[in-house]
This record gives structure tokens, C-alpha cells and sequence, in this order.
């Protein structure tokens, strides 16, 4: 499904990722973890193009999607992303958060001959059939800020599934969140997972990753440094620096 | 007082019976038309000069948009109003043997003038929405161009209303000046009463009293804008 090859990204001067090489299979649920700093979101925002790749190559579904020549905005509607600090759209209803960008394609999707009203009634269906998922239909016409953290970071992953993506990616999904909030959102994300989805997960709830992830990569000095199945990585991690590096997270 | 109270007379005769109504509707109707497209042309012009600015410049084009950009806003922010409107009317229209009336050099000024104020406004805007709107916009596979409209503009606007307000009542105030290209308004109405009667003292009060009104339905009408786009920063 998603092939990183020789992924490299400088900021400046600095080398960020340094050959990054990865394979993502339909299904996996990839944690990404390592020290503050080095790069874990850099990595992440490259698998969708949000920062260009300086180097390597980001093969989504055949596609070298690092390619400057390629319409990224196709390819990204496949690609589902959950931000740190959610980023719901402020204008918009939150209804409208998720049926913006679906309706804004097929009305522009030459191939869908349906007329925009019914696009947009179908879609508006659809974006209730997800609020109703998350349990929050009765919020469809309020606007995000009258949403608390962990209500917005839900309706920011139904957001991402409503494009229906072949895989979504999360950045610290939880880190902005109240502690109260975060069981909400990481059980919806487990819910993703039992159903299939294809995710890609910075996070440093460990708890999580040993029971939904079925592989943990640890990111240091611009490379994977590991990447193995949760027991694995947890119980007996090879690389020096992320044994070391557990020793403090785990304590 | 006396005396006043004739004065008064006199300019209710003209206004009422000597075509002088005619004339201030006239102006106003002129007034208005031009503050208005104006602002409407302005806006419009500043959203597109603005969106150059803060478009990522790697490329060669947007720097040599942004550079065209540069040059226009310094150019109609540093000369005065009434020399725009002289040099449009006597000089380049000319030049180019293009023929508009008055209204429609002042309408013409007025947007580019307007355009080169608007465009740091929104641009400073722009630049108070959180980036992560874009980032949200972008990563479901809109275009940046997309993003910008349906996002990240909108709440621009919403930032920047009070500013744009004050530019519009800037707008109305600055009509004052465009007889000098022989556009009839509000100057133009009081200043042939006040010919007709050789007495300005009771039509340049009117005036006065017809300038601060408009300005007050304008600060009001922005209040409830204001009010109504603020909805989506309420709790409801
Ligand atoms: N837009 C940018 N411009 C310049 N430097 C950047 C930019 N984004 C990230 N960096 C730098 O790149 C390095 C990696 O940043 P990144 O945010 O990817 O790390 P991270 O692993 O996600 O860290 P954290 O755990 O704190 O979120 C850091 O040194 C950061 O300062
Ligand atoms: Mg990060």
C-alpha cells in the first residue's frame, strides 16, 4: 500500500530524516515513537506531502507521490490526517467539517453526474450517519468552538474517514487533550483499527501501541532505528538508543 | 438668530422648489454608488493581491505577481486620492482614448485605491488564522486556492471587519473629492444651493449633518454584521 524509499528532509542546514525505508501493508497499524525532536511528525507529514520530501521516494497505491509532477490533492483524498491540535474548520459547521471536502470533489468529479443538490444531500447523510457513529448528531449545526477537545478530535477522525481514505495518519492525536478525553478518542481509533483501517499513529500512549499496534518503529538520527511487533519492540528492544530511550518512557 | 432663521428659509425654498432636492439625491445616490463599488472592487482587489502575498514562493511566478503587487500598493498608497483621480482622468485615459464619465473614473479610483489598502489588511488577515486551517484544508485534498476560499478567506474577513469598515466610512468621506473630475455629489448638490442663495453657511451644515449620518448607518450596519458572523465564536 505505501512504500517509503530513501526518504530524506532537511530543514535549513539540518538533517531531519536522514533515509527513512519503510513498508505499510493494507491493515497495519504502525506506532511511531521516538526522542522529542527527531522527526517523528517531519516523517509523518511527508508520507502525505504536507512538507516536500528533499529525497526518496513515497510510493502510495503504484504512485511515486513525492514526484512534484503529480496532482497531490488526488492522492491525499486517500490519505486520511488527524492533527495535534485538530483543526476543525472554524467556519464551518460541524456537519459541514465533514461533508466540505467530499461534496467539493464529486461537484467537481467529471465522472459523478449526479446534480450538487443531491451530492450535497447525499453527503450531508452520510456526514450524519458519522456524527451519529460518534454519538454527536445533536452538535451536526453548532459550530467547532462550542465543542470540547475530545469531541473535536473525534469529529476531526470522522472528518478523515468521511473521504473514505485507504489510510489515515495521525500526529499526537491525544497530546492536546485533557486526560479525561483521551480514552474517548483512543477508543474510536480502536474501533478503526478492529474494522481494518490502515493507520500510522505518533503517539506516546505506549498502552495503546502494545495492544492495537501491530508494529512500533522507533525514528532517531534521521532513521528507523527498529521497527517490530509490539512485544517485541517493548520486551526486547535490539537498538541501544531505544533501549534507552524506553528505560525513561516506560518508567 | 433671526438672520439664521432666514438663512433656513431660503435653503428649504431651494431644496423644495428650486430643483436643489434633485440635486441631493442626486449627490448622494453618487456618494453612495461610488463608496460602495469602491469598496466592493477593493475588496476584490485585496483579497487577490493579498493571497499573492502569502502564496509559498518558490516558484517564479508568484514572485514576479508579488513584486507587481509591491509596486502597485506603494504606488496608490503613496500619492494622494485626488491626484489619482487627475492623472486617471486628464492623463491616462486619454492616452489610452478611453472616455468614462466622472462616476465612473471616481468608481475606477476608488476600487484600485481601496484595493491597495485592502490588500494589507487582509493580508495581515490572513496571517491571524491559524495555520493549522490550511494544513486541515489541504491534507482532505483541497487546493491551496480552494483552502484559501472556502477557509481560510472567510475567516480572514471575519478577523479584519472592524478595519474594513473604517475603510469603507474612509470611502464615503473621500467622495468629497471627486468633482474635481466632475462627478456631481453631495459637495457639488450643497455647493450649487449654496451659489444659488449666495449663502453656504445653512447647506455646508446640511452637509455636514447628511456625511456624519451616513457614516453612523455605516458603523452601525457593521455592527450587526459583525454580530451575525460572530455566531460561529459562540457557544449556541
Ligand atoms: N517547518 C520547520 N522549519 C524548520 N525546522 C523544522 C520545521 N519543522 C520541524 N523542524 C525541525 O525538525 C526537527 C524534527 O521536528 P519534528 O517536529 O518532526 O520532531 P518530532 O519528533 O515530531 O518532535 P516532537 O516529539 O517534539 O513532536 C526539529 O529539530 C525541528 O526543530
Ligand atoms: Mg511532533
Amino acid at each position: 500500500m505505501l512504500d517509503v524509499i530513501d526518504l530524506k528532509k532537511n530543514f535549513d542546514d539540518q538533517t531531519v530524516l536522514d533515509g527513512i525505508n519503510i513498508h505499510i501493508n493494507k491493515g497495519d497499524i504502525v506506532v511511531v515513537t521516538g526522542p522529542s525532536g527527531s522527526g517523528k511528525s517531519t516523517f509523518l507529514r511527508c508520507l502525505n506531502c504536507m512538507e516536500d520530501p528533499d529525497g526518496g521516494q513515497i510510493i502510495f497505491n503504484g504512485v511515486d507521490i513525492a514526484d512534484m509532477k503529480v496532482d497531490i490533492n488526488v492522492h491525499r483524498r486517500h490519505m486520511g490526517m488527524v492533527f495535534q491540535h485538530f483543526n476543525l474548520f472554524n467556519n464551518k459547521t460541524v456537519l459541514q467539517n465533514i461533508s466540505l471536502a467530499p461534496i467539493y470533489v464529486r461537484t467537481k468529479d467529471k465522472n459523478d453526474k449526479t446534480p450538487k443538490k443531491e451530492i450535497i444531500a447525499e453527503e450531508n447523510v452520510k456526514a450524519l450517519e458519522l456524527l451519529e457513529r460518534i454519538g454527536l448528531q445533536d452538535k451536526a449545526g453548532m459550530y467547532p468552538v462550542t465543542l470540547s477537545g475530545g469531541q473535536k478530535q473525534r469529529v476531526a477522525i470522522v472528518r478523515a474517514l468521511a473521504m473514505n481514505p485507504d489510510m489515515i495518519l495521525f500526529d499526537e492525536p491525544t497530546s492536546a487533550l485533557d486526560p479525561e478525553m483521551v480514552g474517548e478518542v483512543l477508543d474510536l481509533m480502536k474501533e478503526l483499527a478492529k474494522e481494518g483501517m490502515t493507520m500510522v499513529i505518533v503517539t506516546h500512549e505506549m498502552g495503546f501501541a502494545k495492544e492495537v499496534a501491530n508494529r512500533v518503529i522507533f525514528i532517531d538520527e534521521g532513521i528507523i532505528k527498529e521497527d517490530a511487533p509490539p512485544k517485541e519492540f517493548f520486551e526486547n528492544p535490539k537498538d541501544p538508543r531505544l533501549k534507552e530511550f524506553l528505560s525513561k518512557v516506560l518508567m | 438668530m433671526g438672520n439664521f432663521q432666514l438663512k433656513i428659509n431660503q435653503f428649504v425654498e431651494i431644496v423644495m422648489h428650486q430643483g436643489g432636492m434633485n440635486q441631493i439625491l442626486e449627490g448622494l445616490k453618487n456618494t453612495v454608488i461610488i463608496a460602495v463599488s469602491g469598496l466592493i472592487i477593493g475588496i476584490i482587489i485585496g483579497i487577490l493581491i493579498a493571497t499573492v502575498r502569502v502564496v509559498p514562493k518558490y516558484k517564479l511566478l508568484p514572485r514576479i505577481l508579488n513584486g507587481f503587487c509591491t509596486f502597485y500598493v506603494s504606488l496608490f498608497r503613496g500619492t494622494p486620492m485626488v491626484v489619482q483621480l487627475l492623472v486617471f482622468y486628464y492623463v491616462l485615459l486619454p492616452i489610452i482614448g478611453v472616455k468614462l464619465t466622472g462616476v465612473q473614473v471616481s468608481i475606477l479610483v476608488f476600487g484600485l485605491n481601496s484595493g491597495a489598502y485592502i490588500s494589507e489588511m487582509m493580508r495581515a488577515g490572513i496571517q491571524s488564522v491559524d495555520p493549522g486551517q490550511m494544513e486541515a484544508g489541504r491534507a482532505v485534498g483541497l487546493s491551496f486556492a480552494t483552502t484559501m476560499r472556502m477557509i481560510v478567506i472567510p475567516q480572514a474577513i471575519k478577523n479584519i471587519l472592524p478595519t474594513l469598515g473604517n475603510e469603507f466610512i474612509q470611502l464615503i468621506k473621500e467622495t468629497s473629492v471627486v468633482s474635481f473630475v466632475g462627478a456631481s455629489d453631495l459637495y457639488v448638490a450643497f455647493n450649487y444651493i449654496g451659489s444659488n442663495s449666495y449663502e453656504f453657511m445653512v447647506p455646508y451644515l446640511a452637509m455636514a449633518i447628511i456625511y456624519i449620518v451616513l457614516v453612523l448607518l455605516i458603523t452601525l450596519g457593521i455592527r450587526i454584521m459583525e454580530k451575525q458572523l460572530r455566531k460561529s465564536d459562540k457557544r449556541n
